[in-house]
């Protein structure tokens, strides 16, 4: 009985928890992965349009930069809380706030990667006859490519994070779990969701690395050549 | 628009505001907690930040630790304190989570705007006789200032709106106005307490930007 042992003393690690509550952890686990990519989905696809109106003329970047700010100043709880009246208890609620959250990020590095590509690229392609569409999608995004995945993978890891606040409404994902386990100071169902929680972030931004490497492999020829491939300091947000 | 309006009724009733778990108690808890938790966070990491800086190492460690900052829950890091013994501690375990969250980006911030004063400048001052501690003082901590103060803002005006989770977990603070409202499905009382924390966090950084304005080493440097 020393499996089930673990259970009654309450301890901090408690392999007969895993294993009986397998089901439960993995529900929490998937609820938070989908919470966490429908939320970065949705902000990759609000911010992009954003940043566009942005470049396109200063009085747009403004207000657009300003407001996305100030957003990310309201406190997680008090965004679920304000956007309850709209959306009820629902997931609709955490993805919502999640969205306004990662758009600081987002719009911000997309805006970064567009304005980085260099005036001689652009100039060439409008000389070979590229449109403003075909500018954009063949020569501007690629080369904004490596700042639009690091905000991309800035933004998955703090919305991983962010989701746990969730459980407030009940969709929290592992947060859910953290919450429910409080009340009775089960120590291993919070450390276990704690942990996974920590883990589902470092994995998702190892595959975003994974991804953006993939996508870009001119910058690897050139990182053997001069070493100059080296990522630049991120910036805190 | 009813809820809304609501709100500012909770708001504008004076009972409200007294008592233990009143707003006026409420606001100081949160004041006393964001701020301890910022002092401490800015004793940490400016001292590591500036002298990592000044040598020009350690910069990638500075880089991933808050990388790998943004990867820990809040939320997750104070329930794990409040199943521990530390639960008795008082404020202890959320001003703890607090500083875990506030001192990556003041690392972060803080080491960049060192390791981007100009070389050349440094060399200069080398070359005028300055000793390292007088570069430190004269060059590059005037120089590094602007990034400096950018970091200690986001920090600041994160951690005043992360100290609302401290009420997920039975804390003190404004999250508990939040918290309350929840649990009685009194929804004029969250927006309102969700109103009053977002108010303070734009109230610390316009305060912040103040203070910027009046410390700035450049701007005090008169033309002679």
């Amino acid at each position: 009985m020393a499996a089930q042992n673990c259970l009654v003393t309450n301890d901090w690690i408690c392999g007969e928890y895993l294993r009986s509550r397998s089901q439960e952890l993995t529900d929490a686990t998937v609820q938070h992965i989908w919470i966490t990519v429908v939320s970065v989905a949705i902000g990759v696809a609000v911010a992009f349009p954003l940043a566009l109106l942005a470049r396109r003329s200063r009085r747009f970047a403004g207000p657009v930069l300003g407001l996305t700010t100030v957003l990310y100043t309201v406190p997680s709880l008090a965004m679920f809380s304000l956007l309850l009246p709209v959306f009820g208890l629902s997931a609709a609620l955490v993805v919502t706030g999640l969205v306004l959250y990662s758009l600081t990020i987002l719009v911000r590095n997309i805006l970064a990667g567009l304005e980085a590509v260099p005036q001689e690229a652009k100039e060439a392609a409008h000389g070979m006859g590229y449109g403003p569409a075909r500018l954009l999608w063949e020569v501007e995004l690629p080369l904004a490519l490596p700042a639009l995945m690091a905000g991309i993978r800035i933004a998955t890891v703090s919305t991983v994070a962010l989701t746990t606040v969730g459980s407030i409404v009940g969709r929290g994902g592992l947060g859910n779990l953290i919450e429910d386990a409080l009340p009775s100071f089960f120590k291993a169902q919070v450390l276990a969701a704690s942990v996974l929680c920590v883990l589902l972030a470092v994995v998702a931004d190892l595959l975003l690395l994974g991804l953006q490497r993939l996508l870009t492999p001119w910058t690897r020829i050139r990182a053997t050549h001069g070493g100059a491939g080296a990522p630049g300091p991120v910036k805190a947000v | 628009m009813g809820v809304l309006g609501e709100a500012w009724t909770w708001l504008t009733t004076g009972a409200n505001w007294s008592g233990e778990s009143g707003v006026a108690h409420r606001l100081g808890e949160h004041l006393y907690v964001s701020g301890v938790a910022l002092a401490l966070s800015c004793a940490i990491a400016l001292p590591v930040a500036l002298y990592l800086g000044h040598r020009g190492k350690g910069g990638a460690l500075a880089v991933n630790l808050a990388n790998v900052g943004r990867a820990i829950p809040v939320f997750a890091v104070l329930a794990l304190f409040m199943v521990s013994p530390l639960r008795n501690a008082g404020y202890i375990p959320t001003i703890i989570a607090l500083v875990l969250f506030a001192v990556p980006p003041l690392l972060t911030n803080a080491y960049v705007g060192m390791t981007e004063v100009d070389r050349s400048v440094a060399e200069a001052a080398r070359g005028m006789g300055m000793s390292g501690g007088q570069l430190f003082l004269r060059v590059e901590l005037p120089l590094a200032y602007p990034l400096i103060m950018t970091g200690l803002r986001s920090a600041a005006v994160q951690v005043v709106a992360t100290a609302t989770i401290a009420a997920m977990v039975g804390q003190g603070g404004l999250g508990r106005i939040i918290t309350a409202g929840f649990n009685t499905y009194d929804t004029p009382q969250v927006v309102a307490g969700a109103l009053l924390v977002a108010v303070l966090a734009l109230l610390v950084e316009a305060v912040l930007v103040g203070v910027d304005r009046l410390l700035s080493p450049l701007r005090r440097r008169r033309p002679a």
